[in-house]
């Protein structure tokens, strides 16, 4: 490899440019196997943009994609900081969809204002609670966390199969789902507040939940950056030797980092459970804790990029929607395809493109350097 | 007497469901010896399992199936090995990224070729791998024990169950006793010591990668032209990765690798034939609640052992030592 090091290439190149020279190579191939059956990318790329952007309900839509993507995300890259792979973003959100739904199914009781910090704190807890195990076991017993979390989704999954089919069914209906919940305990949707404020806003999934992504991306910002726990947790994952040096705990940041990395996977429950089903069901969390992984790569683990992130993959599984319905050849999975091709790019083949950047943006050295170096 | 030939019956269905998981937690011990972490297993054989039923379908042979599911599946391997070899990618990320690819692009080609919702067409008979009747088995069948052992559990399956079986010996043959075997256990606990000795590194990760991508392959074959008879979207469901876990509980040996992926087919094989099997209606209380779970609990197990054992509560797991870590030769 070149001898380019970060040093001497401007940020801006390896931060934004870099990510989007990746995102590009990702649709070009993308535009390839659209190409191969027997349709026209340029077509197909400007029916999703259209389907995600194009009209009211659309981006609503996409929002409401968006809303999830933050939650999974913002948990990849939380343990990406401390230096730890969390795939199981999966099993996290299964459980932490099952603490807000028990919440609104038991405490129906009581009005929204109070089921909220309730519901919001299930997420955390059994989120958090699916993330801590692997944590754990990481931290004292050495277990690595990329297995470990695989293996939590798989026991998430059956565990939520057993508890649907045969404990929290409802009497007498065949499909494994819950009863509804009570609409006094559901989270508005944003159609719903904007009418509060006289404006109108055309019918979507798209609710308060996203606010509530919008403000962990900000906890995590401040989180990561600005307490002492977030300095510890990078500095664990940047050299655990120097963190032990420095007196910081290894152990004791990895089960953090895992814990809050869950709770934000298990706050994609706010979302799917409490915004939009209604109900406890089956697959809820329909593999958006593994593009999770894939937003937080192209994010740069930095909640704006995150959003941002969040925002093209939200873009994305509408348009996708949208293009399978307009163009008949091309599927819904033609976005999973996408998602592939952009993990790919953007996560394990990363440096591809960087040595050509690097030269290509490479800043003279000031004049005087060398001499000083001989 | 009937007892024992339900307990053959047992035998004879872990054998079958265990023969994937074989192949592809054979496939992930050659790659994760050599050093790279290959949670792609399950991809390569989905890929595998699709490109092999459309091939057998388009060519009326099972054997171009096996062919076109091998070449798919060293085809990924090789990107796995593009990405994580040549480019020191995280192999974690990798695996993830083949995993969705071929999870979206099965559908995606299988609806454009054929247009049955992403599935393959019904493979006809001789599209298929079929059972080999062993000699006399017919003949036999009524012989007590042994001839129900000869006659139920070892003739009656399909070649590729028998290669299955085969291939645990010879992989370890070829890791214990052969010199390549040798240098890709080097490879995967000290590769800078094989660096040192003169063999490159990442040709020899390159042909442990070409390794998995033949046995994935076949495993994938197995799925749609043997189990079944036709791809069928997402297909795999996580056998790549219960293959993953037999590895681990294995301790990335072939033997024990073998016993676990055993031990998870009748697993799975008791689970089918649980479920449904006990009358809950006679019991009562907390032993009806007990058995309604007790197929879920059998499903889960396989997941939960391999994070017991991860976690040192049932012996202990050491995975390679350079394995997950891209090796940069230094200049």
């Amino acid at each position: 490899m070149s001898s380019a090091t970060t040093r001497d290439v401007p940020r801006w190149v390896s931060v934004v440019l870099l990510p989007i020279v990746n995102l590009v190579a990702a649709f070009l191939v993308s535009g390839l196997v659209i190409l191969a059956i027997g349709e026209n990318p340029l077509r197909a790329l400007a029916i999703l943009v259209n389907g995600a952007f194009g009209y009211q309900e659309g981006i609503g839509f996409t929002l409401y994609f968006t809303t999830n993507f933050i939650y999974t995300g913002l948990a990849v890259a939380i343990a990406f900081h401390c230096g730890l792979f969390n795939i199981g973003g999966e099993g996290q959100a299964t459980l932490g969809g099952l603490g807000v739904g028990l919440v609104l199914l038991w405490f129906d009781f009581l009005p929204f204002i109070l089921i909220l910090p309730l519901a919001i704190a299930a997420a955390v807890v059994f989120g958090g609670f699916w993330g801590f195990i692997p944590g754990y076991l990481q931290a004292k017993r050495g277990s690595h966390t990329v297995i470990t979390t695989i293996m939590f989704n798989f026991i998430a999954a059956t565990l939520m199969v057993y508890l649907l089919s045969q404990v929290l069914i409802k009497p007498g209906q065949m499909s494994p789902e819950t009863r509804e919940f009570l609409p006094h305990t559901w989270l508005p949707f944003m159609h719903e507040m904007a009418a509060w404020f006289g404006l109108s806003l055309a019918r979507s999934p798209w609710n308060a939940s996203f606010l509530i992504a919008l403000l962990a991306g900000g906890f995590m910002w401040v989180f990561v950056w600005y307490t002492r726990w977030g300095y510890e947790i990078r500095t664990v994952g940047a050299n655990q030797a120097a963190a032990v040096y420095g007196g910081i705990s290894p152990s004791r940041n990895i089960i953090l980092a895992m814990a809050i990395s869950g709770a934000f996977a298990g706050m994609l429950g706010l979302n799917e459970i409490m915004g939009v089903n209604h109900r406890i069901l089956l697959n809820f969390s329909a593999g958006y804790g593994f593009v999770g992984i894939a937003v937080s790569l192209m994010g740069r683990n930095h909640p704006v990029g995150i959003v941002l992130a969040a925002l093209l993959f939200g873009a994305l599984f509408q348009g996708g929607a949208d293009l399978a319905f307009e163009m008949p050849k091309i599927t819904r999975e033609m976005v999973v395809v996408i998602q592939g091709l952009v993990i790919l790019f953007a996560g394990a083949l990363e440096y591809l493109f960087w040595p050509y950047l690097a030269a290509l943006f490479r800043q003279k050295e000031p004049v005087a350097a060398p001499a000083a170096a001989e | 007497m009937e007892q024992f030939t339900f307990f053959i019956l047992m035998l004879d269905a872990t054998a079958r469901v265990s023969v994937p998981l074989i192949l592809a937690s054979m496939a992930g011990l050659f790659a994760e010896r050599s050093g790279v972490v290959d949670i792609s297993l399950e991809g390569k054989m989905l890929g595998a399992a699709f490109a092999a039923a459309s091939v057998a379908w388009l060519t009326g042979s099972a054997w171009m199936g096996l062919g076109a599911g091998i070449v798919a599946s060293v085809l990924l391997a090789l990107l796995h090995g593009w990405a994580s070899i040549t480019h020191n990618g995280n192999q974690v990320v990798s695996g993830v990224a083949i995993n969705i690819l071929v999870a979206g692009l099965t559908v995606v080609l299988g609806i454009s070729f054929f247009r049955q919702g992403g599935r393959t067409p019904q493979l006809a008979r001789e599209e298929r791998f079929l059972p080999l009747e062993w000699p006399g088995a017919q003949a036999l069948a009524d012989v007590p024990i042994l001839g129900q052992l000869y006659s139920e559990l070892l003739s009656g399956h399909n070649i590729l169950v028998y290669i299955a079986f085969l291939i645990v010996p010879l992989t370890w043959w070829v890791v214990y006793r052969t010199r390549f075997g040798l240098r890709l256990r080097a490879v995967g606990e000290n590769p800078e010591a094989v660096d040192t000795a003169g063999i490159s590194v990442a040709a020899m990760r390159y042909r442990a990668m070409v390794l998995a991508g033949v046995l994935c392959g076949i495993a994938g074959t197995y799925l749609s032209t043997a189990q079944s008879a036709a791809f069928i979207k997402d297909m795999s469901a996580g056998k790549g990765f219960i293959a993953l876990a037999a590895l681990i509980f294995g301790k990335w040996r072939p033997k024990t690798t073998l016993l676990a992926c055993l031990l998870f087919g009748f697993l799975e094989a008791a689970s089918a034939r649980l479920q449904g099997a006990f009358n809950v209606e006679n019991a009562s209380g907390a032993m009806a609640e007990f058995l309604k779970g007790l197929p879920f609990l059998i499903d889960a197990l396989p997941f939960i052992l391999v994070v017991l054992l991860l976690a040192g509560f049932v012996g202990t797991a050491v995975a390679p030592k350079a394995s997950g870590i891209p090796y940069v030769k230094e200049r």
